[in-house]
C-alpha cells in the first residue's frame, strides 16, 4: 500500500474554474516523487489540495490508509505529513529557534532531542538560533523552512519549489539537504520549476499540464524522454 | 512643564495598555476594534461594582492603603475586573466576530460590527450605573507629594506607572516565554503557516481577546484611580488609542507602548498652550507629523 494515494483530484480557487482536472499521484514509503510541468499546470495547487488548504471538489486523498480528503491542515499535520509553502514559509519576526518550536507546536512532550538532531543536520541554524529569521539570507530561510517542517519527524514532506528565488550555489545546497532528508527515511513529494535537478533527485516523477497527468515514470527515464526534454527541460 | 511631562507619562502608560490590546487584536485578526475603548469603561465599572457594591454587602474589610487613595477592596477588584472583561471580550468574539469571520466578512464589516458592540457595552454601563461621574472612593483626600525639581505627583500616579510597567513586563514574558504567547506571535506573523504548523488558530484568537480585554480593563481601572469614571470615558479614549497604535506601527506591541507614551506626553504638554478640549486633536497632529517622517510607524515593518 502506498503512503499517499491521490485519486482523480479536482479543485480550484473559485466556484467555476478548476485548476486541477482529475490528478492522480502516488507516493510510497520513503520514496521521493517529483511533480514537474509548465507554469499554471496546477503543481502548487495540488500540494495545497492534498494538505487541506484548498477543499477538493472531487477525488480522494488517502494517507497511511486513512481518508483525509478535505481535512483541515491542523488535523493533517498531526497525522505525520508536513508542508513547506513556496513563499512566506518562515515566521520572519520570530527567532530561528522559535520557528522550530512552532514546527513542534502539536507536541506536548519534550522535543529537545529532535531540536538537537535538526541542529546537527543544519549546523548554520544552530549558530543563528537566537536571531530573527527576517535577518537571514534567502538560503538560510529555506533551511529554517525545511527544519520547521521536519520538527514533527513526518512520514511525508510536501515541498513547493524549494529552490525558487535562490542563487545557483544555494540551489545545490538545498537539493543536497533534500537528499539527506530522504536518506533519513522521509518520503518527499516535491514540486519544482527546476525540472532537471528535480528529476535527477527523484525516484519517480509526474508531468502535469492543464491540471492533468500527462506522463509519469522513473526520474531518470523522464530525463531521457524526448518530449519532456523539448517541452520542460529547455532544449532538444 | 516638567510636571506636565510626568503627568503625560502617567496618562501615556494608561493609553499604552489600551493601545497594546488594540494592536494585538489587529495583528492577529486584521481589523480595527472600535469597541476597545468601551472595554476600558467596562473594566472600570466592574471594579466599581466590586468596590462599591458587592464587597461592602459581603462585608469584605477595606483598610485604606496609605498613602494611596484606595484600600484592599480595590486590590482584590483589580484582577477580578481584568478577568471579567477578558470574559466579555471572548463572549463578543464567540457571539459576533467569529460568526462574521466564518462567513468571510470584510475588515470593514468587522469594524462596523465592533462599532455596534461598543454602543451595546456603553449602553449596558449606562443602564446599570447611570450617566454620572463616579469615584471608586468618593471623598477621600488625595494629597500630592513633592519630587525633586518641584514636581508634584500623587502616590496613586506613581503606583499607576508601576502597575502599567508590571503588566507590560508580564505581557512580554507571556509573548516570549510561553508556548501560547509564541503561537500568538507566529499567528500574527503568518496565519497560514501557523495553521500549517498545526496551531489551532481559533484558540489563539480566544487568547488574544482575553489578553486585550484584560489589559483594557486594567487601563480603565487605572484611569478611574487617577481621575474619575463615567460611561463615555472609554469612547473618549478610542482616538488616542488608535493614534498610539498607528504611531507605533500597528500590530507591534512595543510600538503601541512607545506610541502610547508619546501621545500621553503630547496631550499633557499641549495643555500648557491650548484648552484641554483640544487634546484628541493634539494626539492626531502628533501622529500625522511622525507618520510624515516614518510612514510605517515607529516600529512598523520596513517593506
Amino acid at each position: 500500500m502506498n503512503l499517499l494515494e491521490v485519486e482523480g483530484l479536482r479543485a480550484g480557487y473559485t466556484e467555476e474554474v478548476d485548476i486541477l482536472n482529475g490528478v492522480s499521484v502516488q507516493v510510497g514509503e520513503g520514496e521521493i516523487v517529483a511533480i514537474i510541468g509548465p507554469n499554471g499546470a496546477g503543481k502548487s495547487t495540488l500540494l495545497k489540495a492534498i494538505f487541506g488548504l484548498l477543499r477538493p471538489r472531487e477525488g480522494k486523498v488517502t494517507f497511511s490508509g486513512e481518508d483525509i480528503t478535505g481535512a483541515a491542515p491542523e488535523v493533517i499535520v498531526r497525522k505525520g505529513m508536513s508542508y513547506v509553502p513556496q513563499v512566506q514559509n518562515v515566521f520572519t519576526s520570530l527567532t530561528v529557534q522559535e520557528n522550530l518550536e512552532m514546527g513542534a507546536f502539536v507536541r506536548e512532550d519534550d522535543f529537545s532531542d529532535r531540536l538537537e538532531a535538526l541542529y546537527r543536520m543544519f549546523p548554520d541554524l544552530e549558530r543563528k538560533k537566537g536571531e530573527r529569521v527576517g535577518r537571514l539570507s534567502g538560503g538560510q530561510r529555506q533551511m529554517v523552512a525545511l527544519a520547521r517542517a521536519l520538527m514533527l519527524d513526518p512520514k511525508l514532506l510536501l515541498l513547493d519549489e524549494p529552490s525558487a528565488g535562490l542563487s545557483p550555489a544555494m540551489v545545490s545546497v538545498v537539493f543536497e539537504k533534500i537528499r539527506e532528508i530522504k536518506g533519513a527515511g522521509v518520503a518527499i513529494l516535491i514540486v519544482e520549476q527546476n525540472a532537471k535537478e528535480a528529476l535527477r533527485l527523484s525516484d519517480r516523477a509526474y508531468v502535469l499540464a492543464m491540471g492533468r497527468n500527462v506522463l509519469s515514470g522513473p526520474g531518470e527515464e523522464l530525463l531521457e524522454n524526448e518530449e519532456v526534454g523539448r517541452l520542460y527541460l529547455g532544449g532538444g | 512643564m516638567l510636571e506636565l511631562f510626568v503627568y503625560g507619562i502617567v496618562l501615556g502608560s494608561i493609553i499604552a495598555l489600551g493601545a497594546i490590546g488594540l494592536t494585538l487584536v489587529y495583528g492577529i485578526l486584521r481589523f480595527a476594534n472600535f469597541a476597545h475603548g468601551d472595554l476600558m469603561t467596562a473594566g472600570a465599572y466592574v471594579a466599581l461594582f466590586f468596590v462599591a457594591s458587592l464587597f461592602p454587602s459581603l462585608g469584605v474589610p477595606d483598610a485604606r492603603l496609605a498613602p494611596f487613595s484606595f484600600g484592599w477592596r480595590m486590590v482584590a477588584a483589580f484582577p477580578l475586573a481584568m478577568a471579567a472583561v477578558a470574559g466579555v471580550a471572548i463572549l463578543l468574539d464567540k457571539t459576533l466576530y467569529r460568526k462574521l469571520r466564518q462567513k468571510g466578512s470584510s475588515a470593514v464589516m468587522l469594524a462596523m460590527s465592533a462599532l455596534g458592540a461598543s454602543f451595546i457595552v456603553r449602553m449596558v454601563v449606562l443602564i446599570l450605573w447611570g450617566a454620572d461621574y463616579r469615584s471608586f472612593y468618593p471623598g477621600v483626600l488625595r494629597p500630592a507629594m513633592e519630587l525633586p525639581l518641584g514636581v508634584k505627583i500623587r502616590p496613586d500616579q506613581v503606583l499607576i506607572l508601576g502597575v502599567a510597567a508590571f503588566l507590560v513586563v508580564l505581557l512580554h514574558l507571556f509573548l516570549h516565554r510561553t508556548k501560547m504567547g509564541k503561537a500568538m506571535r507566529a499567528t500574527a506573523d503568518n496565519p497560514e503557516l501557523a495553521r500549517v504548523s498545526g496551531i489551532r488558530t481559533e484558540r489563539v484568537i480566544t487568547c488574544c481577546w482575553a489578553t486585550g480585554g484584560a489589559l483594557a480593563a486594567a487601563a480603565g481601572v487605572l484611569y478611574g484611580i487617577d481621575v474619575q469614571i463615567h460611561p463615555g470615558m472609554g469612547w473618549n479614549f478610542l482616538l488616542p488609542l488608535f493614534a498610539a497604535a498607528i504611531l507605533g506601527g500597528i500590530g507591534n506591541v512595543y510600538g503601541a507602548l512607545i506610541g502610547g507614551l508619546v501621545i500621553g506626553v503630547l496631550q499633557q504638554l499641549s495643555t500648557a498652550f491650548l484648552l484641554p478640549t483640544y487634546k484628541p486633536a493634539v494626539a492626531f497632529v502628533g501622529m500625522i507629523l511622525i507618520l510624515l517622517i516614518r510612514p510605517q510607524g515607529i516600529f512598523g515593518p520596513r517593506e
